[in-house]
This record gives C-alpha cells, structure tokens and sequence, in this order.
C-alpha cells in the first residue's frame, strides 16, 4: 500500500495572453510509507510544480493526488514542507517560536510545546540556539530551524523543495548528513526534489527520473539499494549508481539546454 | 572615543557647527534686526517659557498633533490591512486613496474651518487626514509583500485563514505601519502649523503669524527652533520605540 499516489496528474498554467502552457501531463507516482523518494530533474522540468500540487498550493489541471488514500484538497498538517530559501521562516520569532508555530496554531499547551520543540532543536543540532532569531543564524541554521519546525509538528510526510541548494558546499554536505540521520531516527516518508545527481543518490531509496519540460512525466525510476557506508562519492557502487542515473537524465539535460538557447 | 559614544560626539558637532553658522551669518554677514543670532533667540525663549507663553502654544499644537494622529493611524491600519488582504477592497477604496492623498490637507484647510470652526475640530481632522493615507498606503504595501511562502508554510503547519492573518501577515507588515506612522509623524508638523496658520486661537504656527503683525522677528525665531527640536525629538522617539518595544519588527534591521 503506498503513502501518496499520483494517477495521471497534469498541470496547465494559463497565460494572461491567453496561450497554455503544459508545465506536467500524464505525471503517475507512488511513494510507500518510510520511504525517501528523490525527485530529479533538470531546471524547468515542473518537479516544484509537482511538489507544490502534493503539498496542496496548486490544484492539479488533471489526474489525481491521495495521501493515504485521501484526496489532496489544500494544504494541511500531514505534509510538512520544507522550502528552499529562508523566507518562509517568521523573522519575529525566535529559533524557539517558529518551531513550535505549528503546535501553537493547534492548540497545543505552551508547556508541552515549549518542551517539544525544544527536543526537535536538538534533533536537528540546535541545542542551545533557542532564543536566537533567524537573522541571527547561518543559511545551514535556518534550514535546519524548518526542518525542526516540520517535525516537531508530526506531518505524516516530508515535502522538501531543494532544501540545501542555497547553501555553501561543505554546509549542504553536512546537512545531507545530517538529514539522513534524521530521517532513520524518526522514519519519515520524505518527497525530496533536487536537480543534483550526487545529493540524490546520498539521500534516496529510490530515485524518480523526470523528462525535460515541458509537458514531462516520470522517465524512469532507479532503486538505489547502497547501505549507508557505500554513500560516498567514491565508492564503487556509488560510482555505478551514478552512471546509471547519468544515463538516464543524460539527454534530458542536452534536450533542457537547448530550449534555453 | 568608539561606538555609541562617538557617534553621539559627531552628531553633537554637526549640531553645534548648525548653531555656529547661524551665528557668523546673523551677527557678521547679514547683521541686521531681520535676522536675530542664536543666543538672542534663546534669551527670547527663555522670557517666553517664564512667562507661560511658549508652554500654551507647545502644548496646543503637541496636543492637536497627538489626537491627530493617533486618530489617523488607528483609522488607517485596519483600513490598511484590509486593502491589503482583498483585491474587492483595494479595488473599491482605491479610488478613495488615489484621489484625496493627492489632495493635501494644506489645501483642505479652507473647508476644515468652514466645517469644524477655527477651535480644535478643525485642527484634528487636518492631522487626521494627512496621517490617514500614507498610513494606509504604507499597510497595504505590507501585507502585499509578505512571502508567499510565509504564509505557504503556515498552511501546512495547520494554521486556518484567520491564525493566518493575525499570526503571519500581520506581524509580517508592523514594519510597514510602523514606517508609514513615522513619515505620519513629519507631515504632521507641516499640516498643523499651516493650519495655525491660517486659523486658530494659539498653538505655534498661529504665534508665529501674530509674531509678524508686531514685527517680532525673536519670537518667530522661537517657534521654528522649538519645531526643529519638537520634530527631532518626536522622530527619535518613535524611533527608539520601535527599538524598545518592537525591535524584532524593526524596519531598519
């Protein structure tokens, strides 16, 4: 039984002069529970716009999208979103006060919160950093400020926008470490999209290959199988995975570079 | 000299450099009975403070400026926030904003009088009017540049359209507000001695005007230094405030 199911989803924007443009068609997915599925794809290829419809802040042209056999209608607590800048953070609230934000919306008591997302800022490596405010934390302290603030809220799933493309090198490498770990302690369903082959394969179970815009869908999807120790950039089987995604997105990208001409 | 200190140093220079140009202007350039040096100015202020004259008019032209515009800005945030919020209000009140803030409150001065009389009523609404738009304006500029992904995030963190509002977009533009009040703040002081001016029983624009009838060049020295120092003193205020009291919403930070 899988966690999130997308059966023929297609996403047509509409032009203000009145041309359409076909951004995804005939997009079918399933994610099973605990699972942490990579979305790869080159820029422009629609993987945000996918994300965004699982999420609920667009409604789907066609098809359709369920969270556990539930339609998608509109955002809610069970998808957590964790988004690449920093501006979805609340600049007037400390380190503190945005991860228990989701709580506090629900009622929660402020004890118990306080406590709970106290807890989540550890998880994340914030100990300590709770009365600071975002402009007071590094661009790698303020992803991990939202994803503590997706977590402490319990979603059922992990939406994440290229959450570490803003950051330096060394930065996004520990995050995607760290991110791991995270991700085996609290066994999360994870939709995480990048456009970087390397970070993927770092992350994935399993890794979704998209078609070059517009009007994509899914080329093919790659069962990563490594164990944690064969994760490393120069490992053999690392190394083979790598190839085999290559191959996959290898035209994909010649084909996006040329539209961009 | 660093820091804090320092800079409190520059800025004391600037000013006494102000005072000491006046002075080498007033007393060796112009030299004349048109054109009163500082120090005269500041003896002339000091009768009029003793006499109880100057307190009267401050507190008269303090008093309208702070009905005014507390007035105007509690009629102009939610007005504001509403305007931001939803298009079918923007597009009904716009005609309202875009027509009358192009209209200043020195021109409805005339008609203020004809209405409320040359007592209070009058001088209010002028202080009303010119804090209402900019106050307004400045709000709805606000809530139209909260990051969509603010309020994104807020969803799917469970929060309904009205948690939304009250703990998203409204925190998101204070800055806003807070910034439309302060440039409120500087235009009041231009609406309100005009209207003085123009019409009234005291405060300091209308001692400035009786100051001329008898040629009392010393006594219209008086109310514009007073105003300057009224006018910088009210700024830092409300600056200091925002630092104070809402220093996580800071405009300048």
């Amino acid at each position: 039984m899988s966690l999130v199911e997308l059966a023929g989803v297609a996403k047509v924007y509409r032009s203000l002069q009145g041309g359409d443009y076909t951004a995804v068609r005939d997009f079918s997915l399933e994610i099973r529970p605990g699972e942490f599925f990579c979305l790869l794809g080159t820029s422009g290829c629609g993987k945000t716009t996918v994300l965004n419809m699982v999420a609920g802040f667009e409604a789907v042209s066609a098809g359709t999208i369920s969270i556990a056999g539930r339609p998608v209608a509109g955002p809610a607590a069970d998808r957590g979103v964790v988004f690449q800048g920093d501006d979805s953070l609340y600049g007037w609230l400390s380190a503190l006060g945005n991860v228990e934000f989701g709580l506090r919306m629900r009622g929660m008591a402020a004890a118990e919160r306080r406590e709970k997302a106290h807890r989540y800022l550890e998880l994340v490596g914030l100990t300590g950093q709770d009365h600071k405010h975002p402009h007071e934390l590094s661009g790698g302290m303020k992803q991990r400020i939202q994803i503590a603030r997706v977590l402490a809220n319990e979603p059922q799933m992990l939406l994440m926008d290229e959450p570490f493309a803003a950051l330096d090198a060394h930065t996004r490498a520990d995050m995607q470490h760290e991110l791991k770990r995270i991700c085996s302690t609290t066994e999360k369903t994870v939709l995480f999209i990048t456009h970087d082959i390397d970070e993927a394969i770092i992350l994935a179970d399993r890794i979704g290959v998209m078609n070059a815009g517009p009007a994509s869908k899914l080329k093919g999807i790659i069962d990563v199988r490594l164990q944690e120790s064969e994760r490393e950039r120069t490992h053999d089987r690392f190394v083979a995975v790598y190839r085999q995604v290559h191959e996959m997105i290898r035209d994909e990208v010649a084909i996006s570079l040329k539209r961009a001409q | 000299m660093r820091g804090p200190l320092r800079s409190v140093g520059i800025y004391l220079l600037g000013f006494a450099s102000l005072f000491l140009i006046w002075h080498v202007a007033a007393t060796w350039i112009l030299n004349s009975v048109l054109f009163p040096p500082p120090w005269r100015v500041v003896v002339k202020a000091i009768e009029l403070a003793r006499d109880g004259t100057l307190e009267e008019q401050v507190s008269a032209s303090l008093g309208r400026i702070a009905a005014g515009f507390a007035g105007g800005s509690l009629i102009g945030i939610p007005i504001g926030l509403a305007i931001g919020s939803f298009p079918i209000v923007r597009r009904l009140l716009e005609p309202y904003t875009e027509f009358l803030r192009f209209i200043p409150a020195t021109a409805m001065i005339t008609v203020a009088v004809i209405w409320f009389g040359i007592g209070e009523g009058s001088k209010i609404f002028l202080i009303i009017y010119t804090t209402v738009f900019i106050v307004i304006i400045n709000t709805a500029a606000g809530v139209s540049a909260v990051a969509p992904n603010k309020i994104r995030a807020a969803r799917s963190l469970g929060a309904s359209s009205a948690q939304v509002f009250f703990f998203v977009a409204l925190p998101a533009t204070v800055p806003y507000i807070l910034t439309g009040m302060r440039l409120a703040m500087a235009n009041s002081f231009v609406t309100i001695i005009a209207a003085e001016l123009v019409a009234a029983n005291n405060g300091l624009g209308k001692m400035i005007w009786d100051s001329r009838l008898y040629m009392l060049v010393d006594q219209i020295f008086v109310a514009l230094l007073v105003l300057g120092l009224l006018g910088f003193t009210a700024d830092r205020l409300f600056r200091w405030g925002i630092y104070a009291f809402a220093g996580r919403f800071s405009p300048v930070t």
